[in-house]
């Protein structure tokens, strides 16, 4: 099934990564927690690498990412997991855990490896993309497509309401920044 | 061999207004010897205490942060050894208790109970490692330990310890965890 109805911006569209990124910030976020994902690598990990307004924090695996953002939420600093959807489904005991039934404010910002952006992700081909966004309803996590531009603008509202709940909320990316 | 409470009952004159992280056997132990709102027992997934302990860390870097982690919990995120020795946060003291055995889980042993965390976590990178076998050498070194500039990393030879009961209702009671936050603050 392809994208209803936003066929040519979602096949033809572009994704800005400064912009994310400006998004990112505006959301008072202060640390990156990220394992790197191709679909995010160039767009966005190494500018935010260079970006001395964003503290970056680089783990072995992506569970650690839950740990820390919940401990840094403690002390009142926001998070964003910048990982890659096959992260995603194996961190999920510990987003389980923390970000659900401790209803802490992790926010995930995820890749959708291999994703053709001409189909909506609970359509894709590829079996470990379509079943991502079914998991997160069965969790009830808020989540967002981010595929074109027009959806930048979803995140910082999505951002300040996971830590006015508090709960979690995943950024699902749909495309490769540029 | 040390007996963990014993180790803890040392380690708790020592402690002040530091975060105190642990899970599973080592949480059952600190609570009954050290019951304070700045204990944090709620990691909500086995072996991420020493990542949540990162973050408690990084966000106060005023603040001393220890975690008390099983073996069997670090060996559930080793890689947490290289993240913390990458990020060096000063504050962070990460205590291993090693009695070789998933003890919350019925007691049966880790893969490798000869493994040596200590240089597991020397090889990481850590500022400063121990490895405890004598309680009376701990004794003597505790306040070193806690006072070192972190990140630093001791392995606490223990013995298994006789059942112990989990309350982990009690453990992971949401009040506790707005106490923490409220102490955290302060």
């Amino acid at each position: 099934m392809k994208l209803p109805g936003a066929g040519a911006a979602a096949t033809s569209g572009a994704l800005n990564g400064a912009s994310i990124i400006a998004s990112i910030k505006a959301s008072r976020i202060e640390y990156v927690l990220s394992v790197p994902d191709i679909v995010t690598s160039a767009g966005l990990l190494r500018p935010i690498a260079d970006d001395k307004e964003l503290h970056l924090i680089r783990v072995c695996k992506e569970d650690e990412c839950i740990g820390i953002a919940s401990g840094l939420s403690y002390c009142d600093k926001r998070a964003l997991i910048l990982i890659q959807h096959t992260g995603f489904l194996d961190s999920l005991n510990a987003i389980r855990g923390i970000a659900v039934e401790y209803k802490q404010p992790i926010c995930m910002m995820v890749g959708l490896l291999q994703h053709d952006p001409e189909f909506a992700p609970r359509a894709s081909p590829r079996y470990g993309v379509r079943i991502v966004e079914p998991i997160l309803d069965d969790m009830g996590i808020a989540h967002h497509l981010i595929s074109v531009d027009a959806d930048i603008a979803k995140i910082r509202p999505a951002i300040e309401k996971a830590y006015a709940e508090p709960g979690p909320v995943a950024f699902l990316i749909g495309r490769s920044p540029a | 061999m040390m007996k963990r409470d014993e180790c803890f009952r040392l380690l708790a004159r020592h402690i002040s207004d530091e975060a105190v992280v642990a899970t599973y056997s080592s949480a059952v132990d600190w609570v009954v010897v050290a019951p304070r709102a700045l204990n944090y027992t709620s990691i909500g997934a086995m072996g991420l205490d020493s990542s949540h302990g990162l973050g408690l860390a990084l966000g106060r870097p005023d603040r001393r942060v220890v975690v008390l982690q099983g073996d069997g919990s670090l060996l559930m995120n080793l890689g947490s050894l290289v993240t913390i020795a990458a990020v060096a946060p000063k504050n962070l003291v990460h205590l291993v208790a090693q009695n070789d055995t998933y003890e919350a889980n019925g007691g049966h042993p880790i893969p490798l109970p000869s493994v040596d965390f200590a240089g597991l976590a020397r090889a990481a990178g850590y500022a400063a490692v121990y490895d405890f076998s004598d309680l009376g050498v701990f004794a003597q070194q505790v306040a070193q330990v806690l006072e070192q500039q972190g990140p630093v990393f001791a392995t606490l030879h223990v013995e298994p310890s006789k059942p112990l009961a989990y309350d982990y209702p009690s453990l992971y009671d949401p009040e506790k965890r707005k106490a923490f936050k409220a102490a955290w603050r302060s």
